[in-house]
């Protein structure tokens, strides 16, 4: 029998959110940590979790396990287990609604602060923008961002200031059009990101890099981003 | 876009800029001065206040310590903004800290050329 200890907060019912313990018999199978949830809501079908595609796709179950964050669906017990025990938490640093649920508003409003869309003010070609191979190579590794927040909600800068700091994630996605060749917003960008905080927050600890479950380099997008600002700005 | 008043060089940019700069000028300093001590074991005051009394030196000096002043500034303020919420607590801490930082400066100043 598995021991999970999970995080229950029910702001309707509950004062103060607390841990409750669980028994789960995976019958000695290394199922997925959301496996285990499902086991887990048919004894109590009022906890509360997000979860879609089931295969690391959506980035909706993004959640802290035995004090790591990542994907419940994708990762297996005997990736995170120690001990027979499983240790279950919201992404932390953000608001929790219910359970694991947590408010992804602020993780949201870094996004679409840095205008996650292509931007051309030239007129558009008949067809289509056209792109060499090798400036289509840029955009590797950072166009498969899912938003799972599991990078940005274990940055401690991102924890201190949420409402300022974009973020790991919000920051890839910012590179990513940063360095497309069809976006001619470039400088644009730049001026809103030299701040002390926006960019600079970030102290290239690197738990961003750490925690990816799609195997994604935030630090090392950041540290281009400050090379651009560098170029431009200097 | 955010707005910042009480930090160094008013954009993260030439903060950051200015916290590696300022790094490797004192690494550079300390190695320098970690060197000297080692390589001269039967160190006296003569020889002591002699290297101070170089131009070159309290140039190289001088540097450093408006170098730790740049960094501490920098370093500190970005502490003050992580874990200081309250704007009237942050607000005087950051004042006391730049304060600080220019008492030693300038006491840094007198000692180097006041001998």
């Amino acid at each position: 029998m598995l021991q999970v200890s999970i995080y229950r907060y029910n702001p309707e019912t509950d004062s103060a959110p607390y841990m409750q313990e669980f028994q789960v018999d995976t019958q000695g199978r290394d199922v997925m940590v959301l496996d285990v949830l499902h086991m887990m809501k048919e004894q109590d079908n009022g906890l509360a979790y997000r979860r879609s595609c089931r295969e690391g796709v959506c980035g909706s179950d993004g959640m802290n396990m035995n004090g790591k964050n990542g994907l419940a669906c994708i990762t297996p017990l005997s990736e995170v287990v120690k001990g027979n025990k499983l240790v279950l938490r919201p992404l932390p640093g953000l608001p929790v609604i219910r359970d694991l649920v947590v408010d992804m508003g602020l993780f949201y409003q870094q996004y679409e602060r840095i205008q996650p869309y292509l931007q051309n003010d030239e007129p558009a070609p008949a067809i289509e923008r056209l792109q060499s191979p090798e400036d289509r190579d840029k955009l590797d590794g950072l166009y498969e961002c899912i938003l799972c927040a599991c990078c940005s909600t274990s940055c401690p800068s991102f924890w201190w200031n949420p409402d300022k700091f974009v973020g790991p994630a919000g920051l890839l996605q910012s590179y990513r059009f940063l360095v497309d060749s069809r976006d001619t917003a470039t400088r644009d960008r730049l001026s809103e990101l030299e701040d002390p905080f926006s960019v600079f927050r970030c102290r290239g600890i690197m738990n961003c890099v750490a925690v990816c479950p799609k195997g994604l380099n935030p630090t090392r997008a950041i540290g281009k981003i400050r090379e651009m600002l560098l170029a431009d700005g200097s | 876009m955010v707005t910042n008043v009480t930090n160094l060089g008013r954009s993260g940019l030439s903060d950051w800029l200015i916290q590696r700069v300022s790094a490797v000028i004192l690494a550079l300093y300390t190695l320098f001065i970690v060197l000297y001590l080692l390589f001269n074991p039967n160190l006296d005051y003569a020889t002591w206040s002699g290297l101070f009394a170089q131009t070159w030196m309290r140039i190289f000096s001088l540097l450093a310590f408006v170098s730790l002043a740049g960094h501490a500034w920098v370093g500190l303020w970005t502490v003050t903004t992580d874990y200081l919420k309250p704007t009237a607590i942050r607000v005087t801490v950051q004042l006391l800290v730049i304060l600080a930082i220019f008492a030693f400066l300038v006491w840094g100043i007198q000692i180097l050329w006041g001998a």
